[in-house]
C-alpha cells in the first residue's frame, strides 16, 4: 500500500530521462517516449527556437509592441501541447506564444496582441486554445471551469493550464488547484519554473521545498520534471495527461527550467542577476541535449535535419513577412464585440468618432 | 535649494527617499521594487540605500501585499506598496475595499491605517492590455479612501510626502505616461495639501477642469485656444477624495462654462461626479450645460488604436466650442 505522501509527493529529484550530456538515463516511473515523438520533438524545438529569435529580432525593429520570450523553456512549450489531443484545451499565458503555434494556431495571429493589433488574434474554438492570460494566474480558475463542464457533459476532455514560478503566488493558482481537486476536474497545471518572476528570484516566491509539493495541501499529486529535457517533460506531462483523463483528478506538473533572457525586452536583467548565472544553462539547453542523443543514436539523418530546418525558415519567413505591412486597424472596431446588443450609447460614440474621422479627413 | 530639471518618475523617487529618512516607520513593497528598482524605476536605489528591511520585494500577490500593510499599519508601520500596473491592483481589491477604506470606520476611530497605495495609471505608453487602466472611479466610489494623483513634477514629490505622512490611507495615482516628462522645479518649495485643488492656468472665458493624466492636455488645449482668441481657466484636481468643490466652483462661476477632461471612461465616473457636483452648486452661474471630455465606454484598446480612446486637444476644443456662446 502507498502512502500518502508517495501519492501525492514529487520524485526527490526532477525527472530526467536525458541529461544535459544528451546520456539517456532509466526511471522507475517513466520510459523515454519513441525515436518518432523524439524526432517530431526535434522538429518542433527548432522551429520553436527559430520563431523566439525571429520575434526578439521584429520587437527590436518596432514590428511587435513587446515579446516576453521563451528562449530556453521551448522544451517546456511544446511537451505541453505534444501530449494533448485534438479535444483538449490549453489555457496559456502571455510567455507561450510557442505553446500556442504549435497547438496550430497561426503564428501572426498567435502575435496579434503582442503586436498591439488587438487583445487576442485567434479563435479560442478553433484549436481550443484560450486567450493568452497576462493577470497571473487568472486563467487557471477558468481552466477548472472547461475541464469540470467537459466531465458534466461526459467528454474525456483534459485542460492543460500552464502558469509561471510567480503566478503560484496568487490566490487564483490556490483556489483552482483546491476546486480542481473537489471537483476532480481534469487539469493538468504545468508550472514552468524558471527561477524568475521579472526580477524577483524563485527563493524570494516560496518557501516551499518545490512548487510542485504545493499540491499536496489540496490532494493533489505533484511532480517535477527537468524542464530542458524534452523526453522527461513528454513523459511526466504524458502521465499527467493519461491519469486526468482517466478520471483521477487534476495532476501538478513543475519543470525546472530558466529564463535565460529578459522578461521581456523592455526589461534589463543586469539589474537583478549576474551573467556567471546564466552561463551554466546554456550548456543545459533543451536542442542540444536532444540533438547530442539523437546523434548518437544513429536518428537525426539528413532527412530529419532539412525537415526541422524547413520548417523554421517557414515560420521565420511567416513572421517577416505577416508582421511587416502595418495592419489596417478599424476604429470601428473599438466598439463591436463588447455586448451582445450594441447599447445606445456605444452607438452614440461610435458615431462620434466616425464624424471625427470624417471632419478630419475632410 | 536652487530649481533642478527632473522627471516625475525621479521626483516620486526623491519623495520616497526622503520619506524613509525622515520617519523610520515607513517602508517601502510590492513587486519587484527591490533590486530592480520597480518597471518604472520609482524605487530605484531604495534597497541599495535603506536595506532589504525598509524596501523589499514581496512574492506575487497583490491581495497579500495590501493585506500585509494593513497589518504593519495597524502595527505601529507607514507602509508604501506598490500595485505594478493599475489592472494588476485588482486582486487586491477586497483588501482595499473591505479593509483598507472601512479601518476606521468599523473600529470607531482607534485603529488607523497610514498607508499609501501607489499606482501606476492610465494609457499613453502603447501597453498592450491591463496595462493602461484608469482605475481611479473605483477607488473614490469606495467610502474611507483618499485619492490623490499628480500631474506636475512639483506635486508627484509633494503629494507623495503629504500622503506618506497622512493619517489615513491614500490610493496614489501615478499618470504613468507623465513619468518621464522633466521640470524645473525646488522640492524644497511647499505644495498645497491634500484636497486642494489649483487653478494651472487663469482664463475669463471658460474652466477645463482635469486631474492626472489629462491636465497636461487641457493645458495644451488652453494655449491654442489662446491663440484663437479664447481664455481658459485649467484647474487640477490633484485631490479626487476628498474634492475641492470650492476652487472648482469659484472656477466655474467666475467662467460661466465648464468642460471636465479625464482619460477614463466617462459612464459612472470621477468626471461624471464632477459634472453632477458643479451643475448642483453652480447652476445659476452657468451659460452652458457642463461638458466632458472622455474616453470612450469600452476596455482600454490595445495599442495601435488608443490615440482614439485619450482625451485630445481637438476634443477638448470641440467640447469648449459646444458651450453655447451664441444662442442657436
Ligand atoms: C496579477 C498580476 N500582477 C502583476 C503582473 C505583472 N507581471 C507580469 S509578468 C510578471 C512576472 C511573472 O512571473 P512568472 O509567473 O514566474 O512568469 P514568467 O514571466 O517568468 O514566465 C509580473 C509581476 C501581472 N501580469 N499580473
Ligand atoms: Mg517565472
Amino acid at each position: 500500500m502507498t502512502t500518502v505522501e508517495e501519492q501525492l509527493l514529487p520524485s526527490a529529484e526532477p525527472v530526467c530521462l536525458i541529461d544535459q550530456n544528451g546520456v539517456p538515463h532509466d526511471h522507475p516511473s517513466y520510459r523515454l517516449p519513441t525515436k518518432e515523438a523524439l524526432l517530431d520533438g526535434y522538429t518542433q524545438l527548432i522551429r520553436g527556437r527559430r520563431f523566439n529569435d525571429q520575434a526578439s529580432a521584429l520587437v527590436r525593429q518596432g514590428r511587435l509592441a513587446v515579446y516576453p520570450s521563451s528562449f530556453g523553456q521551448e522544451a517546456c512549450q511544446l511537451a505541453a501541447t505534444m501530449v494533448l489531443r485534438d479535444g483538449d484545451w490549453l489555457f496559456p499565458t502571455y510567455r507561450d506564444s510557442v505553446s500556442i503555434m504549435s497547438r496550430g494556431v497561426d503564428p501572426i495571429e498567435t502575435l496579434t496582441l503582442l503586436r498591439g493589433d488587438w487583445h487576442s488574434g485567434y479563435d479560442p474554438y478553433e484549436h481550443k486554445v484560450a486567450p493568452q492570460a497576462t493577470p497571473l494566474a487568472t486563467q487557471l480558475p477558468h481552466a477548472v471551469g472547461v475541464a469540470h463542464a467537459a466531465r458534466l457533459k461526459g467528454e474525456d476532455t483534459v485542460v492543460m493550464a500552464l502558469v509561471g514560478d510567480g503566478g503560484t503566488s496568487e490566490g487564483d493558482f490556490h483556489e483552482a488547484l483546491n476546486f480542481a481537486a473537489v471537483f476532480q476536474a481534469p487539469v493538468v497545471f504545468f508550472i514552468q519554473n524558471n527561477e524568475y518572476a521579472i526580477s524577483v528570484p524563485l527563493s524570494r516566491q516560496s518557501a516551499a521545498p518545490s512548487l510542485a509539493h504545493k499540491g499536496i495541501g489540496y490532494g493533489v499529486p505533484g511532480e517535477r520534471a527537468d524542464g530542458n529535457d524534452l523526453a522527461g517533460l513528454l513523459a511526466v506531462l504524458g502521465q499527467a495527461v493519461d491519469k486526468a483523463r482517466a478520471g483521477e483528478g487534476p495532476q501538478l506538473i513543475e519543470a525546472h527550467t530558466y529564463r535565460v533572457q529578459a522578461h521581456t525586452n523592455a526589461d534589463d536583467a543586469s539589474r537583478y542577476r549576474q551573467d556567471d548565472e546564466v552561463a551554466p544553462w546554456l550548456d543545459r539547453d533543451p536542442i542540444e541535449r536532444l540533438t547530442t542523443y539523437l546523434e548518437q543514436q544513429g536518428w537525426l539523418d539528413d532527412d530529419v535535419r532539412v525537415t526541422a530546418e524547413a520548417g523554421a525558415v517557414e515560420v521565420a519567413a511567416q513572421l517577416r513577412d505577416g508582421l511587416m505591412p502595418e495592419p489596417e486597424v478599424d476604429p470601428a472596431d473599438l466598439f463591436a464585440h463588447l455586448y451582445a446588443a450594441e447599447t445606445q450609447q456605444l452607438q452614440q460614440q461610435a458615431a462620434f468618432l466616425r464624424d471625427e474621422l470624417a471632419r478630419e479627413e475632410a | 535649494m536652487t530649481h533642478t530639471k527632473i522627471s516625475m518618475a525621479q521626483a516620486l523617487n526623491q519623495a520616497l527617499r526622503d520619506a524613509m529618512t525622515a520617519d523610520e516607520s515607513v517602508v517601502m513593497f510590492g513587486e519587484d521594487v527591490g533590486a530592480l528598482g520597480g518597471v518604472f524605476r520609482i524605487t530605484d536605489g531604495l534597497t541599495a540605500e535603506f536595506g532589504d528591511k525598509r524596501c523589499f520585494d514581496t512574492p506575487l500577490a497583490e491581495a497579500g501585499i495590501v493585506g500585509m500593510a494593513v497589518g504593519m499599519a495597524m502595527n505601529g508601520m507607514r507602509p508604501v506598496v506598490e500595485m505594478q500596473f493599475d489592472a494588476f491592483g485588482y486582486p487586491a481589491f477586497e483588501q482595499v475595499v473591505s479593509h483598507v477604506a472601512k479601518m476606521r470606520n468599523r473600529t470607531r476611530g482607534r485603529v488607523q491605517l497610514p498607508m499609501v497605495i501607489r499606482i501606476p495609471y492610465g494609457g499613453g505608453i502603447g501597453g498592450v492590455e491591463h496595462h493602461s487602466d484608469s482605475s481611479e472611479s473605483y477607488f473614490a466610489h469606495t467610502p474611507g479612501l483618499t485619492v490623490v494623483t499628480p500631474a506636475t513634477v512639483a506635486d508627484a514629490y509633494g503629494l507623495l510626502r503629504r500622503a506618506i505622512e497622512f493619517p489615513d490611507p491614500v490610493v496614489f495615482m501615478e499618470p504613468k505616461k507623465l513619468y518621464w516628462a522633466k521640470e524645473e522645479v525646488d522640492l524644497t518649495e511647499s505644495q498645497p495639501g491634500i484636497g486642494t485643488a489649483v487653478v494651472r492656468r487663469d482664463g475669463a472665458d471658460a474652466t477645463l477642469i482635469a486631474y492626472g493624466p489629462a491636465v497636461p492636455v487641457a493645458l495644451e488645449a488652453a494655449e491654442v485656444a489662446a491663440a484663437e482668441g479664447r481664455q481658459l481657466t485649467v484647474v487640477d484636481l490633484r485631490s479626487v477624495v476628498p474634492f475641492d468643490d470650492e476652487t472648482v466652483c469659484a472656477a466655474v462661476r467666475r467662467t460661466g462654462r465648464a468642460v471636465v477632461v479625464a482619460e477614463a471612461s466617462g459612464f459612472a465616473s470621477v468626471s461624471s461626479e464632477i459634472v453632477a457636483r458643479v451643475t448642483e452648486k453652480c447652476f445659476h452661474s452657468l451659460a452652458a450645460p457642463v461638458r466632458r471630455v472622455t474616453a470612450f465606454d469600452i476596455p482600454f484598446p490595445p495599442p495601435k488604436l488608443e490615440k482614439y480612446q485619450l482625451p485630445s486637444v481637438d476634443r477638448i476644443l470641440d467640447a469648449v466650442d459646444d458651450l453655447q456662446w451664441e444662442d442657436s
